[in-house]
């Protein structure tokens, strides 16, 4: 019996649509890296001229021009360390124990949904939080300690979900090698699980730090606008304004002569302490990826 | 009826009897009793879906780790009962090594990977860790190979390496028995020949339970083979006997190709 054997032709159309979708992806990659570089150009390019020893090593003026940002970047980094030193335990420990303990069941459904819920909250929302509790409530006033514990509630949500989403991605086949040789639960998180998804927390861990850094609204209401006079403070209850709340409380204020100049300095320090933290990140996950992969 | 007939010197390394598998509703392998020999291999065949690799990780439990699973009937390791003699599962499956289908080596050095379930055990001195990689990767005919690059990432190796540096891993615990889930299956001839040589020669200490799919393989390796078909045992005997008189028809049929 003889069936006709169609010809198997790609069609036309296809090859020009694929051709197209290609053109199409291509142009939007195009667009957003132009406005990306276009951006990033003009902070860097208005900051330039601030840009010298002296505005980063001089204590801020509050009515003349010539003040420095030295403070400032001390409390943004201060305020990033301290706020990760709190929720990275919290957070992983959290992240561990969803991807790993949890039962499936609809507990930790609900669990889930209040951690995105949690994590889709808006900051201003967390910062009046942190305001009645840490400020008002425990009388901590405007302080490092009030701006920590509420930044590190903005970090908790995506450190926990970055962790289980990488220790979720572990193939289940390392796990069960480990299982296979005799090791415990704990042994297998700590020693296959953990290490495999280092790259990914790590990756989670620095675009929090990123957010944290430009965090403004939180630290407006819990940290304060003022800086302390001593260099380097590293007292947990003086107020402590960083770079961002800085940059947003001296265009809005309006005392200083040179507000626009320290404003746009502001910008593009912050801007290169960012892209200086994301290059690193490469370079140590690229580290990793060697050592382990 | 299904137990082979030839005497046999060695003992009887694990025994099962009356045993049931259930994953959640859903029934895997029912009825099955057979006895597996110390320092012998013994291949399970049969059709996909049968429930060899089921049966497999039956003997170290490693099946409990991904779902709830429900195991009746008696499984017995040296006399004793793995589910509910009072064994430490952590100690069984250091007892009873797995080998998988797939080589799963940990993205480590190649060192690290046989080192690795000696330190779950507390071993830090380095001059012990040291021969016992080297004596593993020397059983696992590696050695020779990757003597000079032990720090090396194991992923870099080839699949047939890696499946022997698994091999390796698993034999750096000490276990009695070794449990191969088709550990062939991911690899081209050559590295499968060097397989089933190494299997030959570990079976001078070991207890070999090996899922395959491959008949040829059964035949090359292994003193018994039993035959799983939906679940149930179908037939088991010595290797030979299996492959050129079967009792069961189907046993027959299935060798052959008619069907599976």
């Amino acid at each position: 019996m003889n069936v006709a054997v169609p010809v198997f032709r790609r069609s036309r159309t296809s090859k020009v649509v694929d051709r197209l979708m290609r053109g199409v992806l291509w142009a939007i990659a195009l667009t957003f890296v132009a406005v990306l570089i276009l951006f990033v150009g003009a902070i860097l390019k208005q900051g330039w001229p601030v840009l010298n020893l002296g505005f980063l090593t001089k204590m801020p003026e509050t009515l003349d021009a010539g003040g420095g940002i030295k403070p400032q970047i001390f409390n943004s980094i201060y305020l990033v360390v301290l706020s990760l030193g709190i929720s990275l335990p919290v957070g992983l420990g959290a992240g561990i124990y969803m991807a790993a303990y949890a039962g499936q069941g609809r507990a930790l459904r609900f669990l889930r949904l209040c951690i995105e819920t949690l994590a889709a909250t808006p900051s201003i929302v967390l910062a009046l939080f942190g305001m009645i509790v840490f400020v008002q409530a425990m009388g901590w006033s405007f302080s490092i300690r009030s701006g920590a514990l509420t930044l590190a509630l903005l970090n908790i949500p995506v450190i926990t979900r970055v962790t289980e989403v990488s220790l979720l991605a572990v193939p289940r086949e390392l796990k069960e090698a480990s299982y296979g040789l005799g090791a415990t639960k704990l042994q297998t998180i700590l020693k296959v699980a953990l290490p495999y998804a280092a790259t990914g927390i790590l990756t989670g861990l620095v675009l929090t730090a990123g957010r944290a850094f430009g965090e403004s609204a939180i630290l407006v209401f819990t940290a304060g606008t003022n800086a302390s006079a001593q260099f380097p403070d590293f007292r947990l209850t003086v107020p402590g304004e960083t770079l961002s709340v800085h940059l947003w409380y001296v265009t809005s204020d309006g005392t200083l002569p040179d507000a626009r100049e320290i404003a746009a300095g502001t910008a593009a320090v912050m801007i290169l302490v960012l892209l200086t933290l994301n290059l690193l990140v490469r370079l140590v996950d690229r580290a990793i990826r060697r050592r382990t992969r | 009826m299904l137990t082979p007939t030839l005497p046999e010197t060695k003992p009887i390394k694990l025994s099962v009897r009356d045993m049931a598998f259930s994953y959640g509703p859903k029934k895997i392998l029912d009825g099955l009793s057979l006895d597996i020999h110390a320092e012998r291999v013994t291949a399970i065949i049969g059709p996909s879906g049968c429930g060899k690799s089921t049966f497999l990780k039956c003997f170290n439990r490693i099946h409990e780790v991904a779902a709830d699973v429900n195991v009746g009937g008696d499984i017995q390791i040296d006399g004793v009962d793995i589910y509910r003699g009072g064994i430490d599962v952590v100690d069984l499956r250091r007892r009873v090594g797995m080998v998988f289908q797939k080589p799963n080596p940990f993205p480590k050095s190649i060192y690290e990977n046989v080192a690795f379930g000696p330190r779950l055990f507390g071993v830090k001195d380095r001059a012990t860790l040291d021969g016992i990689v080297e004596d593993a990767l020397r059983k696992a005919a590696l050695w020779d190979e990757v003597k000079d690059r032990l720090k090396e990432s194991a992923s870099g190796m080839s699949g047939g390496q890696q499946q022997r540096l698994c091999i390796a891993r698993a034999l750096a615990v000490n276990p009695e028995v070794l449990l191969m889930d088709e550990p062939c299956s991911a690899l081209d001839p050559i590295a499968t020949s060097k397989i089933e040589d190494l299997i030959g020669e570990l079976k001078e200490s070991l207890t070999i339970v090996i899922v395959t799919h491959n008949m040829q393989q059964a035949a090359r390796v292994s003193d018994y083979t039993a035959f799983f078909w939906l679940g149930k045992l179908v037939e088991m005997d010595l290797t030979e006997r299996i492959f050129t008189t079967p009792r069961v028809q189907m046993t027959e049929d299935y060798i052959t190709g008619r069907f599976g």
